[in-house]
């Protein structure tokens, strides 16, 4: 039963690099507390050449050349631990979270269908590197050997079934006991009996150990034989496909953004990905500048305040799209255009960038379909037009179901064409019918121009019925009438707020050059006269 | 030098290398190249196939003009009331019911949903943009100083609108609805703008379908047609008052007379350049 492990050597440096892998050549130390008694938390192999450890405080540090230190981000951990999670996901359904760092994979089975051990192995290692982790994998016959292997050995170990104890026998006796509680002591007493790696305290004889150091002493010598073997707890983690990212400084132009956000949405995408799903919703949280948060509830140094905590502000947007969509470039591009649309308002401090995941479209199109419009093109050209017109103004309509002049709704556009649509017929409202095409010219309707909004007019009455008609936004639009229908009186929503009653007539006016036909409508509730629209 | 022949016709094949040269470079040489008897016209030069042409909505229409093409401009202008929108319309739900996407760029945001859907535009199909962007009362004032209006707003906007719209790709047809902008903002609209859609829907099957109240595309349109109110309404203003007619016989059977004036497709010889079709008047309640 083959088990492989998956380790990410210095798990905070990496996490940070994932998002500035700029500095992966360079000597970082991640720090950890709140200022002046800020402590180095991690290194990378760099700044552990150069001299720096754990333990040691910002002032000692500050000293070093070349040494660039961050802060620590428990988002971003977070976040590399969720990648990690979808990386090992992606090539067994049984995986045990063993360490935020550490994660163990059953891989029976996954022989014939991935490829050898080896392969599978590389593989692990190279779609950790794909999500901006690098990281040591091990395989091994059972999961202690894995893991001990792969804190071990840097890249990719593969420990056939019986050469457990010949392969980890170099290893120091420091790797045995990490992660464990009181593991000080264990140290001391095997540097004391002079045991400095694994093969030494392979060699112990069982009994005096375990009279020496009880049933845990048996069981570390067990895992430096390689002896052990424990049923995996694998985990059924909730879909959740986030990104966080914690910024230095504050962020105030919105290209820098879309370099981060650029990066965000690749890790997004690979993760979606590697679980062949797509996403229809993406949200953006920024965490804005100005105010602050207390961790702990109370406001330091405000006695005006105490155990209040306030949070910064926050700015959310959400991108709805029709289909699922799994292109970067185009989310990235959806998210400029929203974001210069509505700007944040104030510098940015953190990032957090989650995406609902959904199974993708089927990509097959039907032979005899009409073309039609490429749904991650159609959105960007979408989002392009609302930046000219406004966003309530480009879509397509819905009628809906009243009688009030301008009863529609406009949403978002999203074709769909499939070969067994059939236009929608009745609305359901009175008065709303919708007409079917039939062939020819049987139905052609008079069409009506309306006139947004409607124009004043001044009109002359006669026994009732308007014979003369001026209006002073459309000069043309003067002259007498010839020729009134009418009235048609409406009315409705007199049970609501904002009720309404008109009277509609339908005339024809002598104009310079021509006869044109209009609709006039008077609001009976203020009296007024208006040009609703032309027939055309 | 002897000159070579310009033209050859394809249809003979002869190499240019045999082609035969005349003896003297004398001001008859021309006329005794024997090769000019077959001169090919330039516009028969290259062979460009005939654009699909789809029906309008129209019966009539369609078979005064064949249809509408695709890959080309078509252009419908006329004064108020001349039975443009109703075409428009026709258009659009002929389109929509051949689940075609369709786009409206609405330049005067006149658009009536409800004169639509009794035309049976399909609205799932259908992009309305609606053009015209609420400015702020200093940004009038700028630009009521500067001689502009909104209706140049407006008609920038259509125009950014459309060449994203072409661009983008994928619409059975775009319209653009130039139906109520003054003609001295209509005529401002370049030449090069309307070349541009031009190049941008060729050789697609996307049809451009342009209403205005007098020609603006010039060249650029394959197709210009001339709506007119018909004899009906045209004569109502000389009648006596005692023969007003009822809002039935008005505004019901309301005729529209279509002109040719510029089509570029071959048509059935003998055929009339206009066609008359009515329209109906659909009153709620």
């Amino acid at each position: 039963m083959p088990f492989a492990c998956i380790f990410v050597p210095d798990f905070p440096v990496e996490a940070l690099l994932r998002t500035e892998p700029g500095l992966r050549s360079q000597s970082l130390a991640v720090l950890e507390g709140k200022p002046p008694l800020q402590k180095v938390f991690a290194v990378n192999e760099n700044a552990r050449h150069a001299g720096v450890a754990s333990g040691m405080t910002k002032l000692q540090i500050e000293s070093c050349t070349g040494l660039a230190f961050r802060n620590r981000s428990l988002l971003q951990e977070t976040a590399a631990h969720a990648a990690l999670l979808d990386c090992a996901q992606s090539f067994s359904p049984r995986v045990e979270e063993t360490a935020p760092d550490t994660i163990v994979l059953d891989l029976l089975g996954m022989e014939l269908l991935l490829g050898a051990l080896p392969k599978i192995a590389r593989d692990l290692a190279r779609r950790a590197a794909d999500l901006g982790l690098i990281a040591n994998v091990a395989v091994a016959a059972n999961p202690g050997t894995a893991v001990l292997a792969a804190r071990g050995f840097r890249g990719v170990t593969v420990i056939p079934e019986g050469k457990e104890r010949e392969r980890l026998g170099n290893l120091p006796v420091e790797l045995l006991l990490a992660g464990e509680q009181n593991s000080e002591q264990f140290l001391e007493t095997f540097h004391r009996w002079g045991i400095r790696n694994l093969r030494d305290v392979a060699a112990l004889p069982d009994v005096p150990l375990s009279e020496r150091l009880g049933q845990r002493g048996a069981l570390l010598q067990k895992l430096a034989r390689g002896e052990t073997s424990h049923t995996l707890v694998p985990i059924d983690p909730p879909l959740v496909f986030e990104e966080a990212l914690e910024l230095e400084h504050p962020l105030t132009l919105l290209e820098p953004l879309a370099f981060l956000l650029s990066q965000l949405l690749d890790h997004l995408c690979s993760r979606l990905a590697s679980r062949a799903l797509a996403t229809q919703e993406l949200r953006l949280k920024l965490e804005l500048a100005g105010g602050y948060r207390e961790e702990d509830g109370g406001e330091a140094g405000n006695p005006a305040h105490p155990g209040r905590a306030q949070a910064r502000p926050r700015f959310s947007r959400t991108l709805h799209l029709p289909l699922p969509l799994l292109d970067s470039k185009t989310f990235l591009k959806l998210l400029q255009l929203d974001l210069q649309a509505h700007p944040p308002g104030a510098p940015i401090v953190k990032i957090r960038l989650a995406a609902e995941p959904v199974r993708p479209r089927p990509g097959q199109n039907g032979l005899f379909l009409p073309p039609s419009p490429e749904p991650e093109k159609l959105e960007l050209t979408l989002a392009r037009i609302a930046g000219i017109v406004g966003e309530d103004k480009v879509g397509s309509l819905e009628l809906l179901d009243t009688h009030r002049p301008e009863r529609f709704r406009m949403q978002h556009f999203a074709p769909n064409f499939s070969p067994q649509r059939h236009p929608s017929t009745a609305l359901g409202a009175e008065g709303c019918f919708r007409g079917e095409l039939t062939d020819g010219s049987d139905n052609l309707v008079t069409a009506l121009r309306i006139f947004r909004p409607p124009a004043a007019v001044m009109v002359t009455l006669s026994e009732g019925r308007p014979t003369f008609i001026s209006c002073l936004e459309r000069k043309k639009t003067r002259g007498e009438i010839l020729w009134a229908s009418g009235p048609w009186r409406s009315s409705g929503d007199w049970w609501e707020q904002k009720g309404w009653a008109r009277d509609e007539w339908d005339i024809a006016v002598q104009e310079e050059t021509s006869i044109g036909l209009y609709r006039l409508v008077r609001d009976l509730l203020c009296g007024r006269w208006l040009l609703e629209g032309t027939y055309d | 030098m002897p000159s070579l022949p310009l033209f050859s016709n394809p249809a003979a094949r002869r190499p240019l290398a045999s082609a035969p040269f005349p003896a003297s470079a004398s001001g008859g040489r021309l006329a005794a190249l024997p090769q000019l008897a077959e001169v090919t016209p330039a516009s028969q030069l290259t062979v460009r196939p005939a654009p699909e042409m789809v029906p309008s909505g129209v019966r009539e229409i369609d078979a005064l003009t064949g249809g509408l093409p695709r890959g080309s401009l078509t252009e419908v202008c006329g004064p108020v009331s001349s039975g443009r929108t109703s075409l428009l319309l026709a258009v659009l739900a002929s389109a929509t019911q051949r689940q075609e996407a369709c786009a409206l760029v609405d330049v005067s945001d006149a658009f009536d949903p409800v004169s639509a859907a009794m035309a049976a535009v399909n609205f799932e199909s259908l992009l309305w943009v609606r053009c015209g962007v609420q400015q702020t009362t200093a940004v009038r004032r700028k630009n009521k100083a500067h001689g502009a209006s909104r209706a140049c707003d407006n008609v920038e906007q259509a125009l950014r609108v459309t060449d994203l719209l072409l661009q983008s790709g994928g619409f059975g047809l775009v319209t653009i609805d130039l139906g109520d902008v003054p003609l001295k903002f209509a005529r401002r609209i370049p030449l090069t703008s309307w070349f541009r859609f031009q190049r941008a829907i060729e050789r697609t099957p996307t049809v451009l379908f342009v209403v205005t109240q007098s020609p603006c595309a010039q060249t650029c349109a394959a197709l210009l047609l001339k709506m007119q109110a018909g004899k009906k309404l045209s004569a109502f203003g000389s009648q006596p008052s005692e023969k007003l007619l009822a809002h039935t016989e008005l505004l019901n059977d309301l005729q529209v007379e279509t002109e040719i004036l510029r089509l570029r497709m071959p048509r059935k010889p003998a055929q009339s350049v206009t066609a008359i079709f009515s329209t109906q008047t659909v009153r709620a309640g």
